[in-house]
């Protein structure tokens, strides 16, 4: 799991006699493998597809494997996944959790629901899709999308931290 | 005395009140007397089942009042029903109460079969029966395994919630390709037949699951810890229950023997035997049994059903498109997971309903909270909550 057994460049490994291997490695590697490593999603549910979130983190599919460890505060959380319906009174809610989260968040919209509405399109007290009022970095279709789709997500969001560089970013802005 | 902090106008119910008003989820806490305040719990609470918020008024630890808060999850289907074909809504049905979609769809179908005054010929009757009461068995699953959760116990739920209801979901996909929404029970009928060497993968889990209870009575049931926090907590008496309303494993917990499937048998049920799981108490740790009761008498009649199902048409003779039933009204309910399930629905002939109402067990027996959390500490509020089993989606609609 660790920087060596990935085998991954640019880390490189030194061997030194009498002392145990020193890796070398960008900033840049080694912030992304951290943030990739451990997701922190916040536990937030809104409807049915909060089912299929508590299924992943069920026995079956045990998306504990990719270090997501659902957090009760959105203080401590990386991750937040809109697993339903948001309605207008929930907006301002899920709105204020959002900026309590420390940056860098990352936001899942998981189900129609959250994507667009849903079957709920035409409903008078439904938010048409979260990403109306949040930035949403990934979107799964389904209703409710199985827990496969979840843990795919999760994969695709590790890919998406592998390719920032917020180190190389902070010293071009100085 | 003179008040260390200046008291706020108006009685404390008023503040309470005022409180509740407007985009009030600011407040986190607030100090109204002394010894008294305000705390503020959900709607994103790890405890509260979903988007449920509750305004707790404490004094010191204990709880002297409660004002639950609804609506985090509107999303008006009843005024949706009224823009779909009555065969549409039939998925809208699925998400109201979407750990027993099983037994929305029936409940809302019997209603326009009430209309119609089909024939439902007898094996969509038997895969109504198994269907329905292997998600009774599959919610009471998940309450077991997140009112665990809630105590402190995180094991019950890697097995009741993690493996049982896995295998029932593995069944439901076979049946009709869908883990939670099934639109499965369609007007006149079921929309798919038994897959071939389902029944006896069914027979397999039923006796799976009858061994199982014993597990759970040992990881949780008679747990010490758990009894503690659980028995003669939140106690609902009788009359209270009856005067609120209350339904479902709630009311069957005071004392009252309720139940539809025996009392007012539909569809097929005066044919099985069985006896409503039934405690004396009404305190969390009985309202906790009941459903632990109701799956080994959902696992008889499910025995029964599996071994009696009949050959046969699984639809009734129901328009496919256009349906159009007759102008008049009708209510229908039976016995859902949570309670008495029903739907109440007015045609005026044309394609969509002209009114339709459900009345959401959750919602009733969610109205008892005010009063049952009164005098009991903060940390039994998490107990008592989620020994009521609400789901969100059925309580805001």
């Amino acid at each position: 799991m660790g920087i060596i057994q990935e085998k991954v460049l640019p880390a490189t490994i030194y061997k030194v006699p009498g002392m145990a291997d020193i890796s070398m490695t960008t900033v840049d590697f080694f912030i992304d493998w951290a943030r990739k490593s451990s997701i922190w999603p916040l536990t937030f549910g809104l409807a049915c597809c909060a089912i299929e979130m508590m299924a992943a983190y069920g026995t079956r599919f045990d998306v504990n494997r990719l270090g997501v460890i659902p957090r009760p505060s959105p203080r401590q959380a990386d991750l937040m996944i809109i697993a339903g319906t948001v309605t207008k009174k929930m907006a301002p809610a899920i709105e204020k959790l959002y900026n309590q989260m420390p940056d860098p968040r990352f936001v899942i919209s998981m189900g129609a629901c959250a994507n667009c509405g849903g079957p709920y399109y035409d409903s008078y007290s439904v938010v048409k899709g979260v990403d109306r009022i949040i930035p949403v970095d990934l979107y799964i279709p389904g209703c409710p999308p199985r827990p496969e789709a979840l843990l795919n997500a999760i994969l695709a969001l590790q890919n998406k931290i592998d390719a920032t560089s917020a180190a190389r970013r902070l010293a071009k802005a100085g | 005395m003179t008040a260390a902090f200046p008291s706020p106008a108006g009685t404390v119910n008023e503040r309470a009140d005022s409180l509740l008003s407007g985009p009030s989820f600011e407040t986190k806490m607030e100090r109204i007397s002394d010894h008294e305040m305000l705390l503020n719990m959900g709607p994103q609470h790890p405890s509260t089942h979903g988007v449920l918020r509750v305004v707790l008024k404490l004094d010191g630890e204990t709880v002297t009042g409660a004002v639950p808060d609804l609506g985090y999850l509107h999303r008006g289907v009843e005024k949706l029903a009224e823009n779909r074909t009555f065969g549409q809504f039939i998925i809208l049905t699925d998400r109201d109460d979407y750990l027993c979609a099983m037994l929305n769809n029936w409940a809302y179908c019997l209603s326009i079969e009430k209309l119609l005054k089909v024939e439902i010929p007898q094996r969509a009757e038997y895969l109504r029966v198994i269907a329905g009461e292997m998600n009774r068995i599959a919610s009471h699953l998940l309450f077991i395994g997140t009112f665990g959760i809630d105590i402190g116990a995180f094991t019950p739920f890697l097995y009741a919630f993690g493996r049982e209801r896995e295998m029932i979901l593995d069944l439901f996909e076979q049946l009709c390709g869908a883990r939670i929404t099934y639109n499965y029970v369609r007007i006149g009928g079921v929309s798919n037949d038994l897959p071939e060497g389902w029944v006896e993968k069914a027979k397999k889990f039923v006796a799976h699951m009858q061994a199982c209870l014993k597990e759970y009575d040992d990881l949780l049931s008679y747990n010490p810890i758990f009894m503690d926090r659980t028995k003669g907590i939140g106690v609902l008496p009788k009359e209270k229950a009856i005067a609120y309303g209350v339904s479902g494993p709630n009311l069957r917990a005071s004392g009252v023997p309720l139940d539809l499937r025996k009392d007012a048998p539909y569809g097929i049920y005066s044919k099985f035997q069985f006896s409503p799981a039934v405690r004396q108490n009404g305190d969390c740790w009985d309202r906790y049994m009941v459903r632990r009761d109701e799956i080994a008498e959902s696992c008889k009649i499910l025995e029964q059903a599996l071994d009696g199902i009949v050959a046969g048409e699984i639809m009734g003779k129901v328009p496919k498109v256009n349906l159009r039933p007759p102008v008049g009204e009708a209510y229908a309910q039976l016995e859902g997971a949570r309670g008495l399930l029903g739907v109440y629905i007015v045609s005026d002939g044309g394609l969509s309903p002209y009114r339709l109402h459900l009345r959401a067990p959750s919602y009733i027996n969610l109205a008892t909270l005010q009063e049952i959390l009164v005098g009991w500490k903060v940390a039994d509020v998490v107990a008592i909550l989620g020994s009521i089993d609400i789901v969100l989606g059925e309580v805001d609609r």
